[in-house]
C-alpha cells in the first residue's frame, strides 16, 4: 500500500515552458528571413501611370518584369537621359529583350511556360516608340500576354 | 547582512509577447501585388488571307505625337472617349443574321453591325507619351466593362455583383471551386456578348 501513498503527495510537475519563447522567436526569424521580397534595384525613374480598369497580377511565379524609363538622377551622367530598358539589374537594349524572355522562360516550371505574363513597368513619361519596339520583340518570341502595370487611380491624373 | 538572492524574472509571458509579435507581422505584412491592364499581342505570323472587315465596323482611335486624340478622324477629348466607344460598340446596326438583340444603341447604319464584329483600332505615334496612351487604353477597357456590367446585371439580377466584381471574385484565390464553377458560365456569356476586340496597331510613323 505504501507504494500508492507515495505518489499521492506529488502533483504532476509543471511543464517547463521556458524554451517556448525561443521556439516562437525561431519561427519569427524564420518567417522574417524566408520572406524574400525580390525586387530588382531600379536604375530608372519608374513612376507608373494611373488607370482604374485594372486587373490584379497575382501569382508572381508567372510574371516576367521589364522596366523602362529614364535613368534615375544618379545615372544620368553615365547613361544620359533618354529612356532605356532595364532587365533584372542592368540596362539593356531592345535587341536583348528577346533573349531575356527566353532565358526567363527557361527558368520557369514546364507547366507554367505557356501561361507567363510579361509585366511592362514603364515610366509615364516614356515615349511610345520604345514600348512599340519592346512589344515587337515580345511578339518575335511569342510572349503575347502582356500587362501594362499601372497604379490604381483616375485616368485624369495622366493628363495635365 | 544576509546576501539576498536575486529574484528570478518571470519569463512565462515572454511566449505571449513573441506570439503577439509574430501575429502582428503575419497580419501586417502585405506583399504588394501589382495590377494593370492585361492585353494580348497579335502573333507574329501574318495571316494568309486577312478577314475582310468593313470600314464601318472599325473604330479608329489615334493618339498623335502631341498627345492629341483623333477618334474616327475627328479631334476629340478623352473625356468623351468612353461614351463614344460605348456608342460604337452598342450600336447594333446589323440586320438579319447580323442583328444584335441585346444592343441598346441607335442602330445607325453607318456604325458597327454588332459587338462581335466591332473592332477598336488603337494607333499611336512613336512620340506619344505612355501615360496618355494608358489613359486611352483605360477608357476603352472601361467602355467594354460598362457594357459587360450592364448585360451581366440584366442576366443575373439576383447575384448582387456586376461583371467587374464577379470577375474579381472569380480571380480571387480564396473563392471556392464551387463558386468559381458557378460564375464561369455567367462571365463567359457576357464576354461573348461583348468580346474585347481591341487592336493595338504599330506606330503610324514608322520609317520602314
Amino acid at each position: 500500500m505504501s507504494k500508492f501513498k507515495k505518489k499521492k503527495g506529488g502533483e504532476s510537475p509543471a511543464i517547463n515552458t521556458a524554451s517556448l519563447p525561443d521556439i516562437v522567436f525561431m519561427l519569427l526569424f524564420f518567417f522574417m528571413v524566408a520572406t524574400v521580397m525580390r525586387d530588382s534595384t531600379l536604375l530608372i525613374v519608374n513612376k507608373l501611370p494611373a488607370a482604374d480598369q485594372v486587373e490584379k497580377l497575382d501569382k508572381k511565379d508567372r510574371v516576367m518584369y521589364i522596366y523602362a524609363g529614364k535613368p534615375s538622377s544618379r545615372y544620368v551622367d553615365k547613361y544620359g537621359s533618354t529612356a532605356r530598358i532595364q532587365l533584372n539589374d542592368k540596362f539593356a537594349t531592345v535587341s536583348e529583350v528577346g533573349a531575356f524572355i527566353l532565358a526567363e522562360r527557361a527558368t520557369k516550371r514546364q507547366e507554367l511556360q505557356n501561361v507567363l505574363t510579361t509585366a511592362l513597368k514603364v515610366d509615364s513619361e516614356t515615349k511610345m516608340g520604345l514600348i512599340q519596339d519592346i512589344k515587337q520583340e515580345l511578339r518575335k518570341v511569342s510572349a503575347l500576354k502582356i500587362n501594362y502595370t499601372t497604379r490604381v487611380g483616375d485616368y485624369t491624373q495622366n493628363i495635365n | 547582512m544576509a546576501k539576498r538572492a536575486a529574484p528570478e524574472v518571470n519569463a512565462g509571458s515572454m511566449a505571449d509577447i513573441a506570439f503577439l509579435l509574430l501575429i502582428f507581422f503575419l497580419v501586417t505584412t502585405t506583399i504588394e501585388t501589382d495590377s494593370g491592364l492585361n492585353r494580348k499581342l497579335p502573333p507574329m505570323e501574318d495571316q494568309v488571307d486577312p478577314p475582310i472587315i468593313r470600314q464601318k465596323n472599325i473604330f479608329t482611335v489615334l493618339v498623335s505625337k502631341n498627345d492629341q486624340l483623333l477618334v474616327e478622324e475627328e479631334l476629340a477629348d478623352i473625356k468623351d472617349l468612353r461614351s463614344l466607344a460605348v456608342e460604337f460598340l452598342d450600336n447594333g446596326g446589323g440586320v438579319g443574321d447580323e442583328a444584335c438583340a441585346y444592343c441598346q444603341g441607335k442602330r445607325d447604319e453607318s456604325s458597327s453591325d454588332n459587338p462581335d464584329k466591332a473592332i477598336i483600332s488603337l494607333k499611336s505615334d512613336r512620340e506619344t507619351t505612355y501615360k496618355v496612351y494608358i489613359a486611352v487604353q483605360n477608357e476603352l477597357v472601361a467602355a467594354y466593362n460598362e457594357l459587360r456590367n450592364r448585360e451581366f446585371l440584366r442576366l443575373n439580377p439576383n447575384l448582387g455583383l456586376n461583371y467587374v466584381e464577379a470577375q474579381k471574385k472569380y480571380d480571387d484565390p480564396r473563392t471556392s471551386e464551387d463558386d468559381r464553377e458557378e460564375l464561369k458560365p455567367m462571365l463567359d456569356v457576357v464576354k461573348q456578348m461583348y468580346p474585347q476586340k481591341l487592336s493595338e496597331a504599330e506606330s503610324s510613323s514608322k520609317s520602314s
